[in-house]
């Protein structure tokens, strides 16, 4: 599905660099109801991963109190030209990759 | 509720107050989205580093929000997001350092419009 990644194309080695991603999806709580009083059931992300030339950097927990269209920054330290991997693993089944590539210098 | 979900987290160890910044609105008009910046003041080296982040809430209909796990190749140990507040209460971010201390901050944060909960039209 729809992600946006944003990194800086080029950085020099040692940099601490910002990775911002943004991702679609509706994060239904599972605490709504719909007018008839039915439960609407859960529908989350609950789980991001990001790697660095295979390696990971960053790992997170979301819950239904993330927002929907999660948002996550957070930083590495720029060691080496190559690619990062971003993995969004959520309810149903739900899996969901993106990428983005670097240039160390 | 709260405390629960802490100790989950944290154990038996004592949690000490500090080192931990919540970057938070005070005052929030919708509950639905609000960004939440949450820092630790650590050099981030092999020996020194932060393990991982953990934001709580005190009246949401659960009381985790999210774990951010973190490694001294992050470099600093700061975390953006966006989150949902279903009512006027406390959050609560927990910062687990690599000595396997526990340091928190507390933010007291208004909500007029409640997430989470409301029907659906």
């Amino acid at each position: 599905m729809a992600a946006l990644i944003n990194i800086p194309a080029k950085a020099k080695r040692g940099d601490i660099i910002e990775i911002r991603t943004l991702t679609s999806h509706i994060m239904e709580t599972g605490f709504r109801h719909t007018m008839d009083g039915t439960l609407v059931p859960r529908d989350i992300i609950t789980s991001f991963t990001c790697r660095y030339n295979g390696t990971e950097i960053f790992r997170a927990d979301l819950f239904p109190a993330i927002a929907a269209n999660p948002y996550l920054s957070f930083f590495t330290v720029a060691k080496e030209s190559g690619k990062f991997e971003f993995e969004w693993i959520g309810d149903n089944g739900y899996s969901s990759t993106a990428s983005a590539s670097i240039t160390v210098e | 509720m709260l405390n629960g979900a802490i100790r989950n987290v944290a154990g038996e160890a004592p949690i000490r107050t500090g080192k931990v910044k919540l970057d938070i609105p005070p005052l929030v008009e919708n509950g639905n989205t609000v960004p939440m910046t949450v820092s630790v003041a650590s050099p981030m080296t092999a020996n020194d580093y932060v393990k991982s982040i953990h934001v709580f809430n005190e009246k949401n209909p659960q009381p985790n929000i999210g774990n951010f796990y973190l490694s001294p190749s992050s470099g600093r140990a700061q975390i953006s997001t966006r989150i949902r507040l279903a009512d006027t209460q406390k959050v609560v971010a927990i910062a687990r350092l690599s000595d396997d201390s526990f340091w928190q901050v507390v933010a007291d944060i208004v909500v007029t419009l409640a997430a989470c909960t409301e029907e659906l039209n």
